[in-house]
């Protein structure tokens, strides 16, 4: 296969993901926007470890490189971390996000003023 | 041009079709379900790849949680049903900024790696990759259980609504 | 040792107790507390006048002894007198003058609060004049010549009620100091030049260490001071609105001594003005020009004492003609017999300012009955500076037109064309001023009496006197004695030319009665004859008043002061507000400006990071942006 495909479709996901971040107001959109760069980097992941194993056939690699003697599959376990990082990530974002919306009754995120201290919290 | 390249390109063009759409519609709630497609076509993508159980995570804990999470909060926040004519901000930075970072990095990537041909790897199959998980990064696994733990913990507190009324008693 | 001592005492004792009398409080102390202001000032003076006295009776050598005081490198300052017998008899007339214009001024300004003060800097003044007279050293001459006119400043000033006289005195002050940088410019060159700043080394080696244009250069130089100090064209308009001072300080400094401190300079630097035709050609025009400007200016002023500051101008025209066209002697002699007669005038003029009340001869007249002594004094004094045989004016004046006579064939150091235009300006000046002296005669004490029947207010007088009730009378016996003594050389000052010692001190021709007398005295007729006859044919009229049209512009001083304002003192102010200007705008906005760019420039960084959120983000993705095209470019260059 050509790795170039998947490569420059991660990279154009990536591109639309900060896209999406800059341009949305909605903070839940900000959070799907996020959650196509983390895709995108993931398919980067994916793709990267197909392509190394598949330029590694037949060539000896040192003993530590395969603990288990097997060919390894780091950039699907990273894919894999991601995805639970990515998890982790959207609940508590969205934790905040909802006690936020209990604050102001919205959530765009250009109205979040982050310079003034005496905030009150409340209903 | 092999039966993978043909379904990368086809799933590669669904994915950024779709993820486009995420980003430029006006429904909140369509945005969610073009995040959908676009996570499925991933998933795809990668089973295409080789790497069968990244897929079928993906598909259960992305396209199956996350996505609903979103969904449910876009639900909590009283969004609206139908097209919101506000929800965008000022286009030119976004444009020129994600423009390049995504045009850039397609131009690097395809000059690194112009038309080469990789055979398909063996696949990256549950046993395979559990041998990988819990022989040479265990370590991490366990810290990632750890943030799980505490990104579980975090987000209850963090939603409890009695928090804004404690912090108003004590100020 | 005694010489040294008196030497050096000449001009130290006033100095000191005019220091002394500084001390002194000022203010309204009475009677009582001016007598010890009044003791010092009359001290200073006297002890002075002995001094002179003295070192003239009883010394036959000058007086010549230095001890060096500072070192510039190879250059030495000295300290030291020396005092020839034209500098005694100098020192004599100073002293003289002093004196009584101390007395005088006891009674000219016996209500006025300030006069301890007044009497301390007049004493002050006399010990720097003196310096000047005696010193043996250009720097001396240059503090001496300083603190003259920085007494002068301070004694213009003195009235402060006058809304004229600070104005006067910074003017005074102004034009002054521009003649003295090119003194002060022309003495560094001679001093540096000569490797030395005592006088007779700087007499004895300058000529050899400079070219002749060099040496032109540094005398032309020195004659700007000359011109400053002395009055002359064009450095003369502060001294006719210098009038706005006590009339006693009239008399001193501006008619007696500092004006002749110039005219005093050259002298001492005659042998240098000797070597430089052209020098001296430019001192020559200068005091042609001034002669003629002073004596028509005096023709239509009102104001009493403007006539005789513009004369006093007119007069030193004579003294610095004579220096230009060669003949220090007699340049000398008529600054001795000008500073007798002039002096007397001016306490004479007092005298008629305190019984009339006012300053302008429009409103004097008739006034021969009321103040006979007074009036005896102008005739010795304005019969002195017409040139009136036998009278002193008259023998200065002859010694005058006969060397520039003289120069006329070329022989002298100067050229032959500046001796005749110094002549023939002289001849005129006979004319004029004859004419202009008998009418302030015939205005001021012939005819109606005007100060009792017009309305009359008070223009500028000084001291302020309240018109005394009754009819006009003599000054007080203060007053009067003063102008008594000095009625004395005013009238016979000229005949001790006749004697040998002065001659041979001095170094004059003796003087000669022959044909060439009958020119200066046919045209003092003419002048007073003309005068007399204009009052004779309208009594009680100005005779000014045929001057017509011109009379505007002379009363004017030709607006010289307009040109002056026009070509110096507009620029000066415009450069001094665009210097103001620049300073406040550029040089304190730039230290300023530091101050706010700084604080702005963190306020501005302070609004970064308090940017929102959605801003942020775009910063943060651009910035990365830009890094990875960076590394991109910079790994693809490597």
């Amino acid at each position: 296969m050509h790795a170039v495909i998947p490569y420059v479709t991660g990279a154009l996901l990536f591109g639309l993901g900060v896209y999406g971040v800059l341009r949305r107001r909605n903070a839940i959109l900000v959070l799907m926007a996020v959650e196509l760069m983390l895709n995108a980097v993931n398919l980067i992941f994916v793709t990267a470890d197909a392509a190394v194993r598949a330029t590694l056939v037949g060539v000896q690699v040192e003993a530590w490189a395969y603990p288990n003697g097997r060919p390894a599959h780091s950039g699907g376990v990273f894919a894999l971390f991601v995805i639970v990082l990515a998890a982790a990530e959207v609940g508590v974002g969205l934790a905040i996000v909802l006690q936020y919306y209990r604050m102001r009754r919205a959530v765009h995120v250009d109205e979040v003023a982050l310079h003034h201290e005496d905030e009150q919290v409340g209903r | 041009m092999t039966v993978a390249d043909v379904l990368l390109l086809a799933l590669g063009a669904v994915a950024v079709g779709s993820g486009a759409a995420v980003v430029t519609s006006d429904h909140l709630v369509r945005s969610g379900l073009y995040l959908v497609v676009s996570l499925g076509a991933m998933a795809g993508l990668y089973l295409v790849l080789g790497a069968e159980l990244v897929a079928w995570v993906q598909v259960l804990v992305y396209v199956g949680a996350v996505v609903v999470l979103l969904l449910f909060a876009v639900m909590l926040t009283r969004a609206p049903i139908g097209p919101s004519p506000d929800l965008d901000r000022p286009a030119w930075p976004a444009l020129i900024v994600g423009g390049g970072v995504g045009l850039g990095l397609a131009a690097l990537l395809a000059d690194a790696f112009r038309w080469t041909l990789y055979d398909r790897p063996e696949p990256g199959t549950t046993e395979r990759m559990g041998t990988q998980i819990f022989g040479q990064w265990v370590l991490p696994f366990e810290v990632l259980s750890i943030l799980l733990l505490s990104a579980l913990v975090g987000a209850i507190v963090l939603s409890r609504p009695d928090i804004g009324a404690r912090t108003g008693e004590e100020a | 040792m005694i010489t040294q001592i008196l030497g050096t005492a000449l001009f130290g004792v006033p100095v000191l107790l005019g220091l002394a009398g500084l001390l002194l409080p000022a203010g309204d102390a009475g009677r009582s507390g001016r007598r010890p202001a009044a003791a010092l000032g009359i001290l200073g003076a006297a002890l002075a006048l002995a001094d002179v006295v003295f070192l003239l009776a009883a010394t036959d050598k000058p007086i010549d002894h230095s001890v060096e005081v500072a070192r510039f490198g190879d250059l030495a300052v000295t300290f030291g007198v020396s005092l020839g017998p034209a500098a005694l008899y100098v020192a004599l007339a100073v002293t003289v003058v002093a004196l009584a214009v101390q007395v005088y001024s006891v009674g000219y300004l016996h209500d006025d609060p300030r006069y301890a003060p007044y009497a301390a800097q007049v004493g002050i003044f006399t010990g720097a004049m003196l310096l000047v007279v005696s010193a043996n050293d250009l720097i001396m001459l240059l503090v001496g010549w300083e603190v003259m006119g920085l007494c002068s400043y301070l004694l213009i000033g003195h009235d402060r009620r006058l809304p004229e006289a600070p104005r006067a005195a910074v003017k005074a002050f102004l034009v002054t100091r521009v003649g003295d940088v090119g003194f002060l410019l022309g003495i560094a060159l001679l001093g540096v030049s000569a490797g030395s700043f005592r006088i007779a080394d700087v007499l004895a080696n300058a000529p050899s260490h400079l070219t002749i244009a060099g040496l032109t250069v540094a005398l032309l130089l020195i004659l700007a001071g000359v011109a400053g100090k002395s009055a002359q064209f064009p450095l003369h308009t502060w001294l006719p609105d210098a009038m706005a001072g006590p009339t006693p300080i009239s008399a001193l400094i501006h008619a007696a001594t500092m004006v002749a401190a110039g005219v005093y300079v050259v002298f001492r630097l005659f042998p240098l003005f000797a070597r430089s035709p052209g020098a001296l050609a430019v001192l020559g025009v200068m005091a042609a020009i001034t002669l003629l400007l002073g004596a028509l200016a005096a023709t239509a002023q009102d104001d009493l004492k403007r006539v005789l500051a513009w004369s006093t101008v007119s007069q030193i025209g004579y003294m610095t003609g004579a220096l230009a066209v060669g003949a220090p002697a007699a340049a000398l002699f008529h600054l001795l017999t000008h500073a007798a007669f002039k002096a007397l005038l001016f306490l004479a003029a007092g005298g008629v300012i305190h019984a009339v009340g006012t300053n302008l001869m429009s409103r004097m007249g008739g006034l021969r009955t009321h103040l006979p002594a007074t009036f005896w004094a102008f005739v010795v004094g304005l019969g002195a500076l017409a040139g009136l045989p036998p009278l002193a004016g008259f023998w200065s004046k002859e010694n005058v037109l006969v060397a520039a006579a003289h120069a006329t064939e070329g022989e002298g150091p100067a050229p032959a064309w500046v001796g005749w235009v110094v002549w023939l300006a002289g001849l005129l000046g006979v004319a004029i001023t004859a004419w202009y002296a008998t009418r302030l005669l015939l205005r001021t004490f012939f005819g109606p009496e005007r100060s009792r029947t017009e309305q009359w207010h008070v223009g500028f007088d000084d001291a302020r006197y309240e018109r005394e009730h009754g009819a006009p009378h003599d000054p007080p016996r203060l007053m009067r004695w003063p102008v008594q003594v000095l009625a004395v050389p005013a009238a016979l000052l000229g005949l001790v030319a006749f004697l040998p010692g002065f001659r041979s001190a001095l170094e004059l021709e003796p003087p000669h009665l022959e044909i060439s007398i009958v020119l200066p005295l046919l045209l003092l007729a003419l002048g007073a004859g003309s005068a007399w006859w204009l009052w004779h044919t309208a009594p009680g009229v100005d005779p000014a008043r045929a001057l017509g049209r011109w009379r505007p512009l002379f009363a004017a001083g030709f607006r010289l002061d307009d040109v002056q304002d026009r070509l110096v003192v507009r620029p000066v102010r415009a450069l001094a507000a665009a210097l103001r200007l620049v300073d406040e705008r550029v040089v304190d906005a730039a230290v300023e400006g530091a101050g706010t760019s700084t604080s702005r420039l963190g306020q501005t960084l302070a609004n970064a990071h308090r940017a929102a959120l959605p801003r942020a983000a775009v910063a943060v993705f651009a910035g990365a942006l830009v890094l990875g095209v960076v590394a991109a470019i910079y790994g693809a260059a490597s």
